[in-house]
């Protein structure tokens, strides 16, 4: 397919997508589940590209996101909260004197602030995250596969313990948690958030420096010996990741509305982890539509499992709360074990599948494959 | 006397109880083909992988255009053990990481093959440029890099080309047949403009016309680039083919070295190879 | 803080310990055989809680818990053969993911099956009988633990030491491929550790809950994770070292909590991880492996 061709439906695609989104924007109340799922699923999207960039192109194994979300959305929620409430929140031991001047100050700044703010706190949490991510990064890089696995994931419950902790009762309001977290302004601020977010990552690895990544994944060895340093290249995959990865944790907090530290557990981790591996690890715009998907299926589509079954007067056994989550795990599995690659393996997603020409090349790739294994 | 470009001065390693490579001392000059062979399991590869930066010699030290980029001295285990009074009086333990090896300006190839197998062998060829982009990682996302990224991938297209690749260059590199996959891996190397290229048996699987194709090839390479080589091999044809200069090692040791007439009549050579004559 | 509460403490740290040294087995013969990382031990180890509930409620616990206890080992070797033998070559990410899957899976699964309230765990009585040794106190369970772990442990490593099946253990953890070629059958040996890790972990889960009130699906996931850093602290691979891995989180584990740390003791065995990994990434009795270039 032409270039120009490619340009034009990817701009039509866009264009659609925003008019739907503000249409949806509109009719808020009458599809609600569809809001939610869009929204929820669109924050999740840019958290599995950016595990993604870490575990899927530059393979390393790492297990830590749920830490970085929760520091991303810590920091925004805390330089979010309206000044007013705060003590309100932070009712059990008050708030520490540093925030509320802090607030106080930022409160006092002109309009055009106001309305950047929100978008800036995002970036602040992005930023801390990245702090963190480059000091642990040195030591815990240079494991292996496994143990980095085990070490990002200490890592994420430290940070919960450190959040959690009464210590820090002024700063993060302990094991209360924060609320009254101002939200996202509508459907498409959440869209275009993400999307610069993840065109970002995409750009990256479009590059020289994600074809390093990628070189690393293939084989460090090799990869050194062609004169990349290792150490830094890791940092930089992983400390960017970080970034987004908090970015996307800011915005959940902008969601929920309300967070602690329980929102954090590892299985927030595992949850981001399984979207890639659904979508496939190493694809980017796999990852995007498995996010979607895998969000509606949670959310909705499986809902169905959930409620009592009766048909024609029989009341089908298995079906009741929670059976959902069963099924779903159950796919998991299945993807795990015979569609390793998941749904798009390495590849992307592009315009040329919708040529005529590639269906039959697309055949005969079948049909050939089958022949040989016979 | 043409100048020296790798010096290799008494050099050990050794694996807990195993003296992989003993005493060794080699000598590379500029524009040479130097061989290196022996049986196997002789420790060919673990020199390289000391030039390169992947070991650290035990004793002994290799010199790269006059500078020292590996050393290692027993004392230097000493001043672990000393730390503190004295220790400037002890050798200093030099080692690089690989990264910094190749920077240098010293390429290798791997005994088996170490292709990006999921990469096009385009991409192969061109991650290897990535060592001399200067820009740093958020000008080069952000797309104002592109000068030196055309030069780049000028660079790779003129390597690709040189080995006859070009037809196959969107494809991946898993996919090419083995003798070709060899070729990728030099032309990889040679991306990263060395001065001195280590090959790894690059002959190793391929039939007498590819093996003649690849010595046509280390030639104009040489040419072309200005390059220096040493190799691991153990077709002989090859070897006595296109190298200047020979050493043989066995167990670790230097038993001969000399021009290719001088190897081949050396008698310790045909012990080494073919075992002693029963009496 | 008195003699003998320092006393008292240490005992419940070691009784602690006792519990996590024969979880931490479990992981350390996996990864020993396999190089997995089983995420889905811990799990185990709360499905057996529950399975001794539902026991309980309609057997006497003579026949209850060795009923656990294969029932466990069942689950074991079937998670084994479903989840993991199918990845054997598949690269070492999708093994990984495979077990968190599972883990993933039996949580859902007990959560379905049980609801993700409390449940409460049955009382042997002879085991909560409260024993008075001088000044201390403590239910007959907390004395029985560490005597039961070390004595498992010395019969395992007896049995990997001197039996054809541990000899054919100890070949496959150290080159999986030449053990196969040696005609050892892996799969049975594979599937004779996941066994023996599931037992283990069956009896450290009866004496854990023991003196636990109550059991919830994720009951299994934080005990889980430290008992694995347990297992690295003593070297992954080795035996004893995943024993006295055990003890020692334990103890800093009782010991934290006695000193006001509560929240702390569960990251401090993170904390210790990644000490753990950053300067003796073998361990206390493990054994370093090199990379052929």
């Amino acid at each position: 397919m032409k270039k120009e061709m490619k340009w034009l439906l990817s701009l039509a695609t866009l264009a659609l997508v925003v008019w739907a989104l503000t249409a949806l924007e509109g009719r808020r109340n009458e599809y609600n589940m569809l809001y939610t799922v869009l929204q929820k699923g669109m924050i999740l999207a840019v958290a599995a590209v950016a595990m993604n960039l870490l575990n899927g192109f530059t393979g390393l194994f790492s297990l830590g996101q749920a830490g970085f979300m929760a520091i991303g959305a810590y920091v925004t929620a805390i330089l979010t909260i309206p000044a007013t409430k705060l003590p309100g929140v932070y009712y059990i031991s008050g708030v520490s004197q540093a925030i509320l001047s802090f607030r106080g100050w930022t409160d006092s700044l002109p309009d055009w602030f106001q309305t950047a703010f929100p978008y800036l706190a995002l970036i602040i949490g992005g930023l801390v995250a990245a702090l963190f991510a480059a000091l642990i990064g040195y030591p815990v890089l240079r494991l292996k596969s496994d143990y980095l696995a085990i070490a990002t994931l200490g890592f994420s419950e430290i940070i919960r313990a450190i959040i959690a902790s009464p210590q820090l009762n002024l700063i993060t309001n302990g094991s209360y948690g924060l609320k009254s977290i101002p939200k996202l302004e509508n459907l498409l601020v959440t869209f275009l958030i993400a999307a610069v977010c993840i065109a970002f990552i995409v750009l990256l690895i479009r590059s020289s420096y994600g074809r390093a990544f990628k070189a690393i994944r293939e084989d460090e060895v090799a990869a050194e010996a062609m004169g990349i340093n290792l150490a830094r290249h890791k940092q930089y995959s992983f400390v960017i990741s970080s970034f987004f990865t908090a970015v996307a944790g800011g915005m959940l907090a902008m969601y929920m509305r309300s967070i602690d530290s329980g929102t954090f557990k590892i299985g927030l981790t595992y949850d981001v982890l399984l979207i890639i591996v659904i979508g496939g690890i190493g694809s980017v715009t796999g990852s995007v539509i498995s996010a979607l998907l895998v969000t509606a299926a949670k959310e909705w589509w499986l809902r169905f499992f959930d409620q009592p079954l009766v048909i024609a007067g029989w009341e089908v056994p298995l079906f009741r709360t929670g059976f959902r989550m069963v099924i779903f795990s159950l796919l998991l599995m299945a993807v795990v074990l015979f569609y390793q690659r998941g749904l798009l393996g390495h590849k992307e997603f592009t315009w040329n599948v919708l040529m005529p020409s590639n269906w039959r090349k697309w055949l005969n790739k079948k049909q050939a494959g089958g022949k040989r294994h016979a | 006397m043409p100048d020296n470009i790798l010096h290799i001065e008494n050099l050990s390693m050794q694996f807990g109880g195993v003296l992989a490579v003993s005493s060794l001392n080699l000598d590379v000059c500029q524009d040479e083909i130097v061989a290196l062979i022996g049986p196997n399991g002789a420790g060919k590869t673990t020199v390289f992988n000391m030039v390169t930066g992947v070991y650290v010699p035990t004793n002994g030290r290799i010199t790269f255009k006059g500078k020292t980029i590996a050393e290692g001295y027993p004392e230097s285990q000493m001043k672990k053990l000393y730390a503190g009074d004295h220790t400037g009086e002890y050798s200093k333990l030099i080692s690089n990481t690989p990264d910094r090896i190749t920077a240098l300006g010293i390429a290798r190839t791997f005994q088996n093959i170490r292709l990006f197998k999921e990469m096009t062998v385009f991409d192969n060829v061109l991650v290897a440029t990535h060592m001399h982009l200067k820009a740093n990682i958020f000008s080069t996302a952000l797309g104002l890099a592109r000068a030196e990224e055309k030069r780049m991938r000028e660079e790779t297209a003129y390597l690709i080309n040189l080995m006859g690749l070009s037809p196959q260059k969107d494809e991946l590199a898993s996919s090419l047949p083995y003798g070709k996959q060899r070729h990728l891996e030099i032309l990889r190397a040679l991306a990263t403009k060395p001065h001195l290229l280590l090959l790894d048996e690059p002959a190793a699987g391929m039939n007498p016309q590819e093996t003649d194709e690849l010595s046509a090839f280390i030639y104009r390479a040489r040419e072309a680039l200005k390059l220096t080589v040493l190799l691991i091999e153990h077709q002989m044809n090859l070897v006595m083919d296109i190298s200047d200069r020979i050493y043989v090692i066995d167990f670790g040791k230097l038993i001969a070295q000399g021009n290719p007439a001088q190897v081949q009549d050396n008698p310790d050579v045909i012990t080494a190879y073919l075992g002693v004559e029963e009496a | 803080m008195s003699f003998s509460t320092i006393l008292q403490h240490a005992l419940t740290g070691i009784s602690l310990g006792g519990a996590y040294a024969l979880i931490a087995i479990g992981y350390t013969m996996v990864y020993g055989i396999l190089r997995l990382i089983n995420f889905a031990h811990g799990d185990m180890f709360m499905m057996a809680g529950y399975f001794m509930i539902f026991a309980m409620a309609s057997m006497p616990w003579p026949i209850a818990i060795p009923l656990v206890v294969i029932a466990t080992m069942a689950l074991g070797v079937l998670m084994e053969r479903a989840a993991y033998a199918p990845l054997r070559s598949a690269p070492r990410m999708s093994i990984m993911i495979s077990a968190i899957g599972v883990s993933y899976l039996l949580q859902n699964l007990a959560t379905y099956l049980f609801t993700a309230l409390p449940r409460g765990y049955p009382e042997i009585t002879l085991l909560k009988h409260i024993f008075q040794i001088g000044e201390l106190s403590a239910s007959l369970v907390t004395f029985v633990t560490p005597v039961l772990a070390i004595l498992l442990v010395l019969g395992l490593v007896y049995l990997i030491n001197h039996s054809k099946m541990g000899m054919a253990m100890r070949a496959v953890s150290k080159d999986f491929e030449t053990a196969r070629l040696m005609g050892i059958n892996i799969n049975s040996v594979i599937s004779f550790t996941f066994a023996i890790g599931s037992a283990l972990a069956a009896v450290g889960s009866i004496l854990y809950f023991t003196d636990r009130m109550s059991v919830t699906p994720f009951s299994g996931a934080l005990p889980g994770l430290k008992c694995f850093v347990a297992a690295v602290f003593g070297g992954i691979g080795s035996i004893p070292g995943a024993m006295v891995g055990g003890f020692v989180i334990g103890l800093t584990e009782t010991a934290l909590v006695a000193l006001g740390y509560s929240t702390f003791s569960d990251a401090f065995t993170f904390i210790l991880l990644i000490v753990i990994l950053l300067f003796k990434p073998t361990g206390l009795f493990g054994q370093k492996t090199t990379e052929k270039v």
